[in-house]
Parts: C-alpha cells; sequence; structure tokens
C-alpha cells in the first residue's frame, strides 16, 4: 500500500511517500531527517499526538497553569484525557516539569506542569 | 414617590440628552429612559460629529429654524461642558459648471439661514486651503463657522453634566407600554418590569420614535431609517484634509464626505440607503466601493487599505414630512415630539432642547430655575493621551505620582489609561463599546485585539460582573460566555 | 527617576529577552529590559502548545517552556527587569538616547542609554483591516485574544466556530477550541494555499476533519447582539466572491487569523524609518535602524514564524549592538539588497561589504522546484533549490563574505 503524509515532527513538515504492508512499513521517501522515518511508522500504524492544556490552580498569580503530556499519547485517548483535564483543581506553587497527573487516563504518558507558579495572590 | 417625574424623556441620543440637560436647569423632577446599556448607543454613536454651518437647509423648514441657533451655542457647551469641539468650516465642492451654479443655490439658501462668513471660493484659493483636494475641483462653498465633534463624548457630557443637576438616567428601559391613569397623568412601563409616572412625556426615540407616539395612538408619521455608511482611516491620513469636505448634494443626502474627525483619524461616508429594518447595521461591499469612489473623487489620497473600521448609521428620517424634523405638541396633552431628527440634528440639539423646554412650560408644566444649576461638569478625567500628544511627560509624571492607576496604559493605540476606564466604569458605561466610546479605548488601530481582555479585568473588578457576563453592548453579546475550567464563573 | 544604563531594550518577549542576553555576553555591564506586563516572555506564554525550540534547544517546547528557559537564563545574569513598565517615548539627540518609561511603582523614569534596541514585538490584523462586510455583533475576534481569553483565563468566546484565515495561530486555535469542546465547522482561506505550516494543517485541521476552504472569503455578518452566522463565498482570479455559489454556516463566534503587523508606533514616533512591505525598521546588516544606536530584532522588525529564529536574530542583534556601544562605529557604506523575482521582501535592506551576511527572505507565492539565487553583479554568491516552498515559510540565507564593490546585491527566485 501507498500513502502520502506530511510529517509534523518539526516546522518543516516533510511530505512523506510511505510504502507499506499490513504488518511493516516498506519504504519513506522525502523525509529530510530520520524522524520522518519514525513518525511514518507510528502515523500508519498507531498515530499519536501531544496534549498541551490548561488546569485550574489556585493560590497563583493567574487561574491556570499550563501543562502537556510528557510523551505523545494515542490519538484516541486525546479527548479521555482532556474530560479527565477539565477535572483537575491543583494548589500552587507548581514546578515546571511536576507531575499533575501521573499516567493519565492509561495512556502512558504523564500530565505535567509546563511553567513554574509561586504562590500568591491572585491577580488574573 | 421614587418612580413619579414631572418630565419623562425617551431616548438617550444627543437629542434626548440635550433636552435632560436644559431641563436640568429647572426645578422639575426628571428622568430619561434609555432602552440600550448605555446611552447614544443608537444613531448618536454613528453621526459623523459635524456642526454644520447651515447652508444644507432649506429655509422655512424645522432644520432651518434650529440649525445656525444651533450651531451658535457650541463654543458656550464646549467651554461648559469640557467636550473637544474646533470650527474647522466645510467646503462644498463642484467639479464642473452645472455644479457651481448648484454653490450659488447653497450659497442663497446659507444667506436665508443666516450662516455667517460665508464665501464662494475659486479653485486657487481652494487648493491652497487643502492642498490634497482634487485639482480638478473648480470651486467651493465655504462655511468657516462649521465644526467638529466627537457625538458620543458630547452626549456623555450632556448626559453626565443633566446627572450631576439632579436629572435621572435609567438604562436598560425598553419602553413596553405607554397610557394616562385616572389623574391623566402619564404611566410609562418597561420591558424590564418597571412603572413611571409623569405629567408630560417628551419623545426622543430616534429610530423608534413613531412606536413610541403610537402608543398614544398619534400615527401621523413613520420613521424609515436611512442607512448609512462610515469607514474609519487610520490616523496616518489624519493629515490629509483640515476642513469637512462635501460634494454637491444629491436629492436624498449630502453626499460622500471627507471628514476630519476631532480625534485625529479621517472618516469618509456616509451612504444613504431607505431601509425598512431597524436593526440593519450591516456594512456592505457596494457601500465600500460607492464611499471610496466618490472620497477619492474629492481626495484622491483617501485608500481602502487604510480602513482601520467601519460602521453604520441608521438616520431617522421621517416619512410623511418631506423629511423634516416632527418637534413640538401633539394632539395627545403634554405629549411632546423631538422625532426624525436626521441631519442636521447634532447641530441642531442644543436649540432644539431650548425650543422643547419652552414647549414643556406651554404644556403646562411650571419651569422655576435653580438656584444650584452648575453648568460645568463636576468629574472630567485627565485625557493621558492628550499629554503625549504634546510629549509632556513632567505632567504625566505628577498625575501619576497621585493616582497610580494613571501609569497603566491599558489601550496602547491611543493611549488610555485604567485611571480613565475606572473613571468611566464609575460614570456608569459598564459595557466594552460604553467603554470605548468615553475613553477611546479600542478604537485605534488594533481595534481592541489587545485591550478587550484587560477592560474585562477592570469591569470586572471594579463592578463584580462575572467575567462570563461582561458585553460588548449589552445582554445577549457576551465577550467570553463560556467558562470551562474547574471554578470558573461560579 | 532617572536612570542611566548602557543599553534599554523595549520589551521582555521572546527576541527582548535573547537580545539582552546577548548584550550581557557581548560584554556590556548595565542592561535594562522594560516590560509592560507583569510577567515576562510575551505572547510565549499564551502559546500553551508545542512546537518551539527545535533549532534552539533540539527539543520540542511548549511556548511558556521555551519562555521560562529564557527567563532563567536571565535570573542568572544581572539584567534589570521592570514589569509593568510601558516605553512611551524615545527621543534620540546624537549619540544620547532618552527613553521615557511608565512604571506601575515608580512613575515616570527618564532612561539615559548609548543603545536602545527595540523588540515590541507584533499585532494582529483585524476585522477593520480587511472589511469584512455585515453586522458588528459580539463573538467576532482576532485568534490571538481567542486564545488569550482561553488560555489565560478559562473562557471560550463560542461554541461553535468559523475561522477566517489559516496562518499559524488560527489553526493552533481551532485544535485548541475543539479540545476545549467546541465545534470548529470551518477554516476560510482568501489565498489558494494554506498560511500556515503544513504540520499544523494536518496535527490541527485533518485530525479533527475540519474542513479548509481556499480561495473562500467570508461577504457577510450576521446577528445583532451575537454573530449568528457567516456567508462564505469562493472567489474567482480577481479575488472578487462568486455569490451564486455563497453558503452560510451558522455560528456564534468568528476567529480572525489574517495576519500580523509589527507594532511600530514608538519607533516611527522617535523618527525611525519603517519598510512599507515587512512594517518593520529598515535596518543594516547590524540590525541598526536608520537612527544610530536604535537597533530592532524580532517580530517588530518582521513577523517571524518561528520563534526560534526570532530568539536568533535577537542574540545578533545584542551582539552588534554590543559592539556598536563599544566602538561607536557606524556602517559607512552598506551595499543594498534588492527583493527580485517572487521575492516579497529581503531583509536586511543593506549588507557590508567584506563581511559575511544574513538575509531574510520570504516568497510573495509558493512555488516549486524554485531556485534562491543572490547575485551581486554577476557573481552568484548563494544558489539553493528547494522542492516547495511557501510563504508562511521564512528563508535564512547565509552569505560567506559580501564583496567589497558590489552596486547592489540582488536576491530572486528562478
Amino acid at each position: 500500500m501507498k500513502k502520502t503524509i506530511i510529517c509534523i515532527s518539526c516546522p518543516l513538515g516533510c511530505n512523506l511517500a510511505v510504502e507499506y504492508n499490513n504488518k511493516a512499513i516498506i519504504r519513506v521517501l522525502g523525509n529530510a531527517c530520520n524522524r520522518g522515518a519514525k513518525y511514518a511508522g507510528k502515523e500508519i500504524f498507531s498515530p499519536e499526538r501531544v496534549v498541551t492544556s490548561t488546569v485550574k490552580i489556585m493560590g497563583a498569580r493567574v487561574p491556570l497553569l499550563s501543562v502537556k503530556t510528557d510523551c505523545s499519547v494515542s490519538k484516541e485517548k486525546m479527548f479521555d484525557i482532556m474530560k479527565q483535564i477539565f477535572k483537575i483543581q491543583i494548589e500552587a506553587p507548581i514546578n515546571r516539569g511536576s507531575i499533575i497527573c501521573k499516567n493519565i487516563c492509561g495512556s502512558g504518558a504523564n500530565l505535567v506542569a509546563t511553567r513554574t507558579l509561586d504562590k500568591t495572590t491572585q491577580i488574573r | 414617590m421614587k418612580n413619579d417625574f414631572q418630565v419623562i424623556i425617551i431616548g438617550c441620543g444627543v437629542v434626548g440628552a440635550a433636552i435632560a440637560r436644559e431641563l436640568s436647569k429647572f426645578k422639575i423632577k426628571i428622568a430619561v429612559l434609555e432602552k440600550e446599556a448605555d446611552v447614544s448607543f443608537g444613531t448618536s454613536k454613528a453621526n459623523s460629529g459635524i456642526i454644520h454651518g447651515g447652508f444644507h437647509s432649506l429655509q422655512g423648514s424645522l432644520k432651518a429654524k434650529f440649525v445656525v441657533p444651533g450651531n451658535r451655542k457650541y463654543d458656550r457647551l464646549c467651554e461648559e461642558l469640557e467636550f473637544p469641539f474646533e470650527r474647522r468650516g466645510e467646503l462644498m465642492v463642484a467639479f464642473d459648471e452645472d455644479e457651481l451654479r448648484i454653490l450659488q443655490i447653497y450659497y442663497k439658501r446659507g444667506l436665508d439661514n443666516k450662516v455667517p462668513y460665508m464665501e464662494i471660493l475659486g479653485r486657487e484659493r481652494v487648493l491652497e486651503m487643502e492642498p490634497n483636494l482634487s485639482p480638478d475641483i473648480l470651486g467651493a462653498l465655504y462655511a468657516p463657522t462649521a465644526g467638529i465633534i466627537c457625538p458620543y463624548e458630547y452626549c456623555f457630557a450632556l448626559i453626565g453634566n443633566a446627572r450631576e443637576n439632579g436629572a435621572e438616567l435609567l438604562l436598560n428601559q425598553k419602553v413596553s407600554w405607554i397610557g394616562k391613569n385616572n389623574n391623566s397623568r402619564f404611566v410609562v412601563e418597561t420591558e424590564a418590569g418597571n412603572s413611571f409616572t409623569a405629567d408630560c412625556i417628551v419623545n426622543a426615540a430616534g429610530l423608534y420614535a413613531d412606536e413610541i407616539a403610537q402608543h398614544m395612538r398619534i400615527t401621523d408619521f413613520k420613521i424609515v431609517p436611512r442607512k448609512g455608511e462610515e469607514y474609519l482611516l487610520d490616523r496616518r491620513v489624519g493629515t490629509l484634509i483640515k476642513r469637512v469636505v462635501f460634494p454637491c448634494p444629491s436629492s436624498n443626502s449630502k453626499g460622500m464626505l471627507v471628514i476630519p474627525t476631532i480625534d485625529g483619524p479621517v472618516m469618509v461616508g456616509p451612504t444613504a440607503i431607505d431601509t425598512e429594518n431597524k436593526t440593519d447595521y450591516s456594512t456592505t461591499r457596494e457601500g465600500l466601493k460607492e464611499v471610496f469612489q466618490q472620497a477619492q473623487r474629492m481626495v484622491p489620497g483617501v485608500r481602502i487599505s487604510d480602513i482601520i473600521t467601519s460602521f453604520v448609521g441608521l438616520r431617522p428620517a421621517a416619512v410623511g414630512n418631506d423629511g423634516d424634523f416632527i418637534i413640538g405638541k401633539t394632539d395627545v396633552q403634554g405629549f411632546i415630539n423631538a422625532a426624525g431628527i436626521q441631519s442636521p440634528g447634532l447641530t441642531a440639539s442644543p436649540a432644539i432642547a431650548e425650543h422643547i423646554r419652552e414647549v414643556i412650560t406651554k404644556e403646562g408644566v411650571k419651569m422655576e430655575l435653580k438656584s444650584n444649576f452648575d453648568p460645568h461638569r463636576k468629574t472630567v478625567c485627565t485625557k493621558i493621551r492628550h499629554l503625549l500628544e504634546k510629549r509632556d511627560f513632567e505632567q504625566y509624571g505628577k498625575i501619576v505620582d497621585k493616582n497610580k492607576a494613571y501609569s497603566k496604559l491599558v489601550c496602547r493605540c491611543e493611549n488610555v489609561t485604567e485611571a480613565e476606564i475606572i473613571a468611566a466604569i464609575r460614570d456608569g458605561h459598564t459595557t466594552l463599546d460604553g467603554i470605548k466610546f468615553a475613553t477611546r479605548a479600542g478604537t485605534g488601530r488594533c481595534q481592541a485585539g489587545f485591550c478587550t481582555s484587560r477592560v474585562m479585568e477592570i469591569i470586572h473588578r471594579e463592578t463584580g460582573i462575572p467575567f462570563d457576563k461582561i458585553t460588548k453592548k449589552g445582554k445577549g453579546s457576551e465577550i467570553a460566555p463560556y467558562p470551562i475550567k474547574k471554578g470558573n464563573g461560579n | 527617576m532617572i536612570k542611566n544604563v548602557d543599553a534599554i531594550v523595549i520589551g521582555g518577549g521572546p527576541a527582548g529577552m535573547a537580545a539582552a542576553l546577548s548584550l550581557k555576553n557581548n560584554g556590556i555591564e548595565k542592561v535594562l529590559i522594560a516590560e509592560r506586563e507583569d510577567f515576562l516572555g510575551g505572547i510565549l506564554l499564551q502559546c500553551i502548545h508545542n512546537g518551539f525550540g527545535l533549532h534552539r534547544f533540539k527539543e520540542e517546547l511548549t511556548g511558556p517552556e521555551y519562555a521560562e528557559r529564557y527567563i532563567d537564563f536571565l535570573k542568572s545574569t544581572d539584567v534589570e527587569v521592570l514589569l509593568k513598565t510601558c516605553a512611551i517615548d524615545i527621543v534620540s539627540t546624537g549619540k544620547k538616547k532618552k527613553v521615557y518609561l511608565m512604571s506601575e511603582s515608580s512613575g515616570l523614569i527618564e532612561v539615559n542609554a548609548k543603545v536602545v534596541i527595540l523588540a515590541m514585538g507584533c499585532r494582529e490584523r483585524n476585522r477593520g483591516n480587511i472589511a469584512i462586510p455585515g453586522s458588528r455583533p459580539a463573538g467576532v475576534m482576532t485568534a490571538g485574544l481567542a486564545q488569550k481569553l482561553v488560555n489565560r483565563y478559562g473562557y471560550m468566546p463560542g461554541k461553535e466556530i468559523v475561522i477566517l484565515g489559516s496562518g499559524d495561530i488560527g489553526l493552533i486555535m481551532a485544535r485548541r477550541m475543539t479540545w476545549e469542546g467546541a465545534k470548529v465547522k470551518a477554516v476560510i482561506e482568501l489565498q489558494s494555499y494554506p498560511g500556515g505550516l503544513n504540520r499544523n494543517i494536518v496535527q490541527c485541521l485533518n485530525d479533527y476533519n475540519i474542513p479548509l476552504y481556499l480561495s473562500h472569503t467570508i461577504t457577510n455578518i450576521y446577528g445583532n447582539e451575537r454573530i449568528r452566522a457567516v456567508d462564505v463565498a469562493p472567489i474567482n482570479e480577481f479575488r472578487e466572491p462568486l455569490k451564486e455559489n455563497t453558503f452560510n454556516i451558522t455560528c456564534d463566534a468568528l476567529l480572525l487569523s489574517v495576519g500580523l503587523i509589527p507594532e511600530n508606533e514608538l519607533s516611527s514616533n522617535a523618527g525611525v524609518c519603517l519598510d512599507k512591505v515587512t512594517g518593520g525598521p529598515l535596518v543594516d546588516s547590524n540590525l541598526m535602524t536608520s537612527i544610530s544606536g536604535i537597533f530592532a530584532c524580532g517580530n517588530v522588525l518582521h513577523v517571524h514564524d518561528l520563534v526560534d529564529w526570532a530568539s536568533e536574530e535577537a542574540e545578533d542583534c545584542g551582539k552588534s549592538a554590543g559592539e556598536y556601544f563599544k566602538t561607536a562605529i557606524v556602517q559607512a557604506k552598506g551595499i543594498p539588497v534588492k527583493a527580485g523575482h517572487l521575492v516579497r521582501y529581503a531583509l536586511p535592506s543593506t549588507l557590508e561589504p567584506g563581511k559575511p551576511g544574513l538575509i531574510s527572505l520570504r516568497t510573495i507565492a509558493p512555488a516549486e522546484n524554485a531556485a534562491i539565487i543572490v547575485k551581486a553583479g554577476d557573481s552568484v554568491l548563494y544558489k539553493k533549490t528547494h522542492k516547495k516552498i511557501f510563504p508562511s515559510e521564512m528563508q535564512r540565507i547565509k552569505i560567506d563574505t559580501v564583496p567589497e564593490n558590489a552596486d547592489a546585491i540582488h536576491v530572486y527566485f528562478e
């Protein structure tokens, strides 16, 4: 089978011509780097994305803390993860990289803070 | 009695506000009912801001009767109420022999209306005065007494001063019913569920004046909105012209104008299209084309790429009286019209207000002058942009030392500080549009892209209105209506 | 209050922070950053998505993470940072620069400096700039404002969204709004190609089956208080909408992602000459503006698609500003850089003979198998063929040595 996909590993956005069968990738053309070949494999058989969002934080300068999954998660899991994110509320202080939720929705990824927020009164 | 008044004015555009201010000089209890969330939100906010010299109006009309006396009152009004006003002058320009003859007709009209200091100028003189006008111009009729103001600033100043002198302003009060009770007094009910009584009603309801009059079975006029599209250009082109420039008029409008605004940017427009729809505030591709074709003919330097925003005004044109104003008493004792007030209504408004006061007296309301009427506005907020324009940083520093809120520039395009936003909120403006008109925050080239959320924060902090309930221009126009994160908005 | 510093950087976003660091690294002692907000990092803090830093840090970061890296670098230096401080004017007299700041905590501050670096960033084009016909209801806003409302405040402007313009912010917001529970009904693009990066088309639109209408525009907006629908029409080759093919999409919010404009009110008030195409200052190869001692970098100079390049440019800017501080040497004669076939702009406007040169450029339209050529007279200084090239992707070209005696340097596609 053949398919043309666009690599999203970096802003270059290479057009990848992927040749594959039921089990494996046979050939990838058009990739500027190794990440392209890797991406093609995942994208064809089990596409994954990083989820980024915010969670409610109390006691910080701002009402929301930006978060991300620390690795890409199965595309199918994205909206389950978002549902979970809506429910989370945490307290400042928090450091960038701190785990907010371990193995979120069984995705294998941790939800981590992408920002450092000290404890202070909220000024929005 | 809380909701009992001698005079109720329906509608708080420039006409209603001017009447309220005039009546606030007397010892009577007055209220102004406004259906919108803020004053001047109807026709007035889209007015071009021209104080006309007065040569357009046909002698014998009410327009002609009030336009020149109205114009004369502006020097004093601006001194008392501290709104910016400049007598820049207006030019009606002619491109051919026929149009030169038209200039003569309007010159004659001007003389009939007692417009002072008019002149017909030849090509050279015109181009000397306004070098960016088209070189194809053959001549112009010049009225130096014409001026420019900011219409909503004028409206805010009038109603602000009226309130300082005891008039009551009630917002979000759309009239649902008017009748008379057993004592022959008016009863006014609003959709908000309030009921008011009064001896006298002034109908200054603009586009809806016919519907207000119908409550009292006055059906001898109908308001048909005449739509006008206007386009505001970047400050950059503000230097192109100093005076208001008109073409020779067509039968239903003064034509497309190039108008310097008191705040710097140039405005072009308006179109004139009759419509049945009183809520049709939409601009069109055709309107844009028409405006620029005509404006560029007069001032070739105006470009479509300079547009920073566009808007529509609906003129409340009355049908059934040759498009003249409908002003004065009616068959219903105590019910007074100030209706059908289209151009030159802004110019005429102070004179109309005085006339309405005389009519109210004749209708039997006892009018006694207050000894403590203060014609000056008590609270005028310092406008930082004026200091920045003059590069008077020292003065600015002193103001900041007294009030830190002046140090926070909320709108960087127009240099509006947090102190000015807070003053506007305390003055009763609680919508984004209201604050925009009161302070200019959001009127600049970024069109509120940057300051919207900041102004929302300040409204929230000052009034306690929840963030998701803050509106652009009243209920139904919430900016960010859906809280998405746990704990937000409840 | 009066402050004397060696250099002042106006704006504490990615460009401003990188420029300040670079000044320090190049031996400048007293460096001051004036930032209007109460935090450093600028717009990056609301760009909570990932995709930043692949060039600078060789890893994929979110906006706040990228910003915090630089904030941490700054913390290890003695760069003075004034937050909640707005620059209100720059006055240049000879070699001396005076910058007026208004600060919430200290009031008026007069800063005397020898070097000023402009790093104020850019703003979004809005509805007025593109004159969309129709009514003026709530719910029409720039994508960046929507991003701020959603990511910083936690409020959505609507639940059924149409996006006009396929610039990166618009695409990113399509995904954001979808994740946060809205239905994004369409992205409308006037051009025949997307305005944003390819990867964003894939991961922000295709992933969620959001239709992208190329060569379409919005011809009307409906709704009195709140927007309730838009008319969408395909356009012909003269960019006129085709009435007969117009269709209607109901929505309660319309987000605009129709371009960015460098924010140069402060610069032009100071007398800095601006480039009509980029909207930013005209600069020489040292990124010095038409006023010696005033430099510019980042989005205030020209709009970048990657923050990595803005940081890199700011670093170069800090370096040459540091040089200028020490030597006060102004480039005597620069060789003009001319944008030729298919080049929308090429920056800087002059290059210094005998030195290496770096040219940033963008195409006017997408092209396939196009070669970027840089020529001085007959000699080719650079040539590289690209399979595909898009206006959304800025090209940065390094020239080893700018020839000594060229009249002009021509940059064009072939």
